[in-house]
């Protein structure tokens, strides 16, 4: 990893206004955290008083923060490649002995575009929620919180070294609590919440058990000193330090075994979904994965594991997303696939980070948009989430079914659209993976390849089954349903994820821009462009047919004119069943470690019970029984003090009388 | 600066005389008689005459052992000053002047008869093992300074004066003390106006009934009678009542309701049942029924 | 005869004094317990003053009455204060030590 850091210049006392000096316009971009953070506090702090403009002060810093990041792009493209590689350095956060940690951003062409993807997709979010939220009178308090998580995610991604980072991804996950259970007063939202929170824990302790392994075996955190002193550590230590980091991943981005949160925090807020639980925070996982990138190329085993969870997240949110009814847990199914997929890209090292960081940039726009469209469909459907009850809405919200479309065109991979773009490259590079290799990693490739494809086609099944539930087919709605159009400030944030849906995957992959923009972070060779071949390639093409395939499939089931969709669930295969129930991932953890525990802390409470409280009861019972006993001795009566004032004497007088004697 | 140290030797001619010895033996049997009695005499009044024999009998022991300044300190404090006061204090407190000999706590005089018998064994085994020989007197010293009294102020104004000065700072602190603890806030005498307003606003607007009213006689002890018979305890000066003298004879019953006749009845066997046993003695005892 | 003997019968009167302090009830005569054993002690004093030929045993005899003149005064007013608030001057009324 080629690192030129701006930091060699600097040194641990210099202020603020130096680092601005040296890094230019970058110095501000802690401003890009401190912006949202500020109006939070001032949302959170303010009460009811701050009421009438407070949403349009959240609206405002996101929009600022979307700026500065900008800024800091151009500022990053100004430098020649090697140099896009800059430390800005706040302050120093606390030094024990020869162990320091900064809080210091890093700015490279990693962190810039998470941070862009945050900001814009994030203000994008902001504006759609100022409509969607109009009529809650927790607003407020939404936008503090979206504003909260919009700095803590942006601290996550800009941090540059792993323990600020830790700050961040402990951020998002209060932030992510408090939305999923904004509506707390709904039992199901709170248990939701509890239930993300709790999950996101396990994983948080892989972070955190991650840093200490870092610091005792490496001695520092930054990015920087770790990645630089991986090698000397071993292979072990790294694969350890791997699985941890995987551990973690797994806990925020929902990859199995920790992925049962992720369908219950669809309970939150739809802007909420579309932001954090489809576009930035449950991506945090793939970034970490990626940006730890050189440890876990020191770590094949790490690397490979990374790859099979992965795999199987894919292939078990994409079934879960086949069978669900509920418009936005089929979404969420669709999340946890294509987060598994962009956890594949980054298992297959630096070849897929590139795609993996595209892939998951481009997912952004368009799951952000589909949420979007989602929360617009139940916004006119008086909140009615089952697609069972949707149908023939295209003619009732035309902007939404056409944002809606595009979205779902880009997630498929329709050629051309972004999803395409992103998705064949990880494809392509799933079948490429360890073609060099010897032993296993010749099956490998062609395994993960051959799952990928299938989860193409599932892609393109339940996608479909979404937009024809949805948008075609006879109205299935209640009567008293009157769907109308979301307003503009609705439609609008919409109209411009729909547009990045369409342009962004060209944008980034056309010509490899983004791979070799990536490239200081990434360490990825770059392939030259060949347009042709990838439109020739037989890979691009079995996806291309799976897509049709799983198109087709759809309209069979539930795009015909005479296609039967029952407004009631019908009986299901086994198959379905199970995915109806998040393939029993609820009933795993139950059984493997909620009954488990259970009983641990019923045989601890009566360990504590009989035997502590017993032993701290025999002893107080014992202490007052004797006590007892010796204050029958005070009577109250002088006489009584006076009579062993007198024995006392004539022990005295018997002891002196003994020694003399004696 | 004590002569007799530096030369002990000349004094040791000092011996016991026989008019001392029998003095001893016939005044030490009646000071322990005496002490005695201060135990176990029942009226501290006795109590406080047989301190003050053994008080005296201790004082002329003082003469003999060549001290007779703590004589007459003796008699003069003690058995004058400090004796006057216990009787004052008696006089005051009164009706308490006399004390049971009943024991309230269970073992305690059993455990102390056997503890000061230990006591006692254990100093007498001590002190008889100790010879001291004869006296050696005081007689060099008292002729150096020119008399007791010179002797003892010589020390007392010399060796002693710190010890002296604090005791002086002492009995100011204890006249002190007494005088504030012994003395009591003087009630601003009310009115005639104040005592009718206190009357009205009271239990009782109109008198408190007189003994003897609608009784057989209206001697002062007799209790006055309500309408109904009952007997108004109101009616018996508190005095009466708190000395527990003789309650009033139950009259003959020559008319009246039966009632009335057994509340008349009653209330003297009640009286009669509470005065038996030394109860009656001491107001001190009701409370440790 | 043994000068021991007036220490013999000091320790007989400070024991009978020390009986009475525990067996009597009545307040005043239990103080006039304590009188008698302070006079014990003072007759101790005097003798030992006499048979070692010093006056120091006079001179502690004669502080001790005064202290115990300035004992008896303070005590005295406690009893009339205890009397006044309790009407009894026996000294197990005054139990409070138990609570």
């Amino acid at each position: 990893m080629t690192t030129i850091l701006a930091r060699d210049t600097m040194t641990q006392a210099q202020t603020l206004a130096d680092t601005s000096a040296t890094t230019g316009a970058l110095g501000y971009s802690w401003l890009m955290i401190a912006l949202p953070l500020a109006s939070a506090a001032i949302l959170l702090l303010g009460g009811r008083r701050v009421d009438p403009w407070g949403h349009w002060l959240g609206l405002a810093t996101p929009l600022a923060s979307f700026v500065l990041a900008l800024v800091g792009l151009f500022a990053l493209l100004d430098r020649t490649p090697a140099e896009r590689e800059v430390v800005v350095q706040v302050y120093e956060w606390l030094s024990v002995g020869t162990f320091s940690v900064d809080v210091s951003l890093l700015l490279d062409p990693l962190s810039i575009s998470f941070a862009l993807l945050i900001t814009g997709v994030g203000s994008l979010i902001h504006i759609y929620s100022v409509g969607y939220m109009a009529e809650d009178p927790g607003r407020r308090r939404f936008f503090a919180y979206l504003n909260l998580f919009l700095a803590a995610m942006l601290l996550l991604v800009l941090a540059d070294n792993y323990a600020l980072l830790f700050i961040g991804w402990e951020g998002v996950g209060l932030a992510s609590y408090l939305l999923i259970g904004f509506w707390q007063y709904k039992p199901s939202a709170a248990v939701a919440a509890k239930k993300a929170f709790l999950i996101n824990r396990v994983g948080d302790i892989g972070l955190l058990v991650a840093l200490m392994v870092m610091f005792a075996a490496l001695g520092s955190v930054t990015f920087e000193a770790v990645h630089a002193s991986a090698g000397e550590a071993g292979t072990t230590m790294m694969t350890v330090l791997g699985l941890l980091l995987l551990l973690a991943a797994c806990g925020k981005s929902a990859q199995l075994p920790l992925q049962a949160w992720l369908l219950d925090a669809m309970e939150g807020p739809t802007p909420v979904s579309a932001l954090i639980h489809a576009a930035t925070m449950v991506t945090a996982g793939v970034y970490l994965i990626v940006r730890s990138g050189p440890i876990f190329e020191l770590a094949p085993a790490a690397q490979l594991t990374v790859a099979i969870v992965g795999a199987a997240t894919m292939l078990a949110g994409a079934i879960i997303g086949c069978a669900k009814d509920d418009i936005k847990k089929a979404l969420a199914g669709s999340t946890m696939s294509q987060i598994g997929m962009m956890v594949l890209a980054a298992g297959l090292g630096p070849v897929g980070y590139a795609y993996a960081i595209a892939h998951l940039l481009t997912h952004g726009f368009f799951k952000a948009g589909l949420f979007l469209g989602a929360g617009s469909v139940m916004h006119g459907m008086h909140d009615e989430v089952n697609m069972r009850r949707f149908g023939g809405l295209r003619s009732a919200m035309p902007i939404t079914f056409a944002t809606f479309g595009l979205g779902y065109l880009a997630i498929i991979g329709f050629p051309f659209l972004s999803g395409w773009w992103t998705k064949e490259g990880i494809i392509a590079a799933a079948f490429g993976y360890g073609v060099d290799a010897v032993d296993g990693g010749a099956v490998t490739g062609p395994v993960l390849g051959s799952l990928t494809l299938l989860v193409a086609g599932l892609t393109a099944f339940y996608m479909s089954r979404i937009m024809f539930l949805t948008f075609f087919g006879t109205r299935r709605w209640d009567a008293d349903v009157h769907p109308h159009e979301s307003p503009g400030s609705m439609t609008w944030p919409m109209i411009l994820l729909a547009v990045g849906s369409v342009a962004l995957g060209a944008v980034l992959v056309f010509g490899y821009r983004f791979a070799e923009f990536l490239q200081p972070a990434t360490g990825a060779e770059v392939a030259t462009f060949d347009l042709a071949a990838m439109l020739t390639d037989p890979i691009a093409l079995a996806a291309l047919a799976v897509m049709v395939l799983g198109v087709a499939l759809a309209w069979y089931r539930y795009g015909r004119t005479d296609a039967q969709v029952p407004r009631e669930q019908p009986p299901g295969t086994v198959v379905t069943v199970a995915a109806r129930n998040d393939l029993y991932g609820d009933a795993v953890n139950e059984t493997l470690f909620e009954r488990p525990g259970q009983v641990l802390t019923r045989a601890a409470v009566t360990v504590d019970e009989k035997v502590v409280d017993g032993a701290v009861h025999g002893v107080a019972a014992s202490v007052a029984g004797s006590s007892r006993a010796l204050s029958r001795t005070q009577t109250g009566f002088g006489r009584s003090y006076a009579l062993t004032m007198l024995l006392g004497a004539a022990v005295v007088v018997t002891a002196m009388l003994a020694v003399l004697a004696g | 600066m004590n002569p007799i140290s530096e030369s002990p030797e000349l004094m040791l001619a000092t011996v016991i005389s026989a008019g001392e010895t029998a003095a001893f033996w016939v005044l030490g049997s009646i000071a322990v008689l005496a002490a005695l009695g201060v135990v176990l005499l029942r009226k501290a009044v006795h109590s406080a005459i047989m301190l003050a024999l053994v008080m005296t009998i201790l004082a002329v022991f003082y003469g003999i052992h060549q001290a007779p300044f703590l004589m007459v300190v003796q008699i003069v404090v003690y058995t004058g000053a400090v004796l006057m006061l216990f009787l004052f204090v008696l006089m005051l407190v009164g009706v308490s002047s006399a004390d049971s000999l009943t024991e309230t706590i269970r073992g305690q005089r059993v455990l102390s008869a056997v503890v000061a018998a230990c006591f006692l064994g254990a100093l007498a085994i001590g002190l008889t093992r100790v010879r001291l020989g004869a006296p050696q007197g005081l007689d060099a010293g008292t002729a150096e300074a020119g008399g007791n009294v010179p002797w003892v102020a010589l020390e007392v104004f010399h060796r002693y004066v710190i010890a002296f000065e604090a005791t002086g700072a002492l009995l100011i602190v204890a006249v002190l003390g007494a005088l504030i603890l012994a003395h009591q806030e003087r009630r601003r005498r009310n009115s005639q106006r104040d005592q009718s307003r206190a009357r009205i606003r009271g239990d009782h607007p109109t008198p408190l009934p007189g003994p003897g009213t609608y009784a057989r006689h209206n001697a002062i002890d007799a209790p006055a009678l309500l309408p109904d018979g009952s007997v108004a305890k109101l009616s018996i000066n508190p005095i009466l009542a708190a000395r527990e003298e003789q309650p009033p004879e139950a009259p003959e019953v020559t008319g009246g309701s039966d009632e009335a006749h057994d509340a008349l009845d009653q209330q003297p066997g009640q009286h009669t049942g509470e005065q038996d046993t030394d109860q009656r003695n001491t107001g001190t005892e009701r409370g440790e029924d | 005869m043994d000068p021991m003997n007036y220490i013999l019968l000091a320790a007989v009167l400070f024991t009978i004094g020390a009986v009475g302090v525990l067996v009597r009830r009545n307040a005043i005569i239990v103080f006039m317990c304590v009188e008698l054993m302070l006079n014990a002690c003072n007759l101790a004093f005097v003798s030992f003053a006499r048979m070692h030929g010093t006056i120091e045993g006079q001179i502690v005899a004669f502080f001790v009455m005064v202290v115990a003149a300035a004992e008896v005064v303070v005590g005295l007013a406690i009893i009339m204060q205890i009397f006044r608030t309790r009407r009894s001057a026996s000294i197990d009324d005054a139990s409070l030590l138990k609570h």
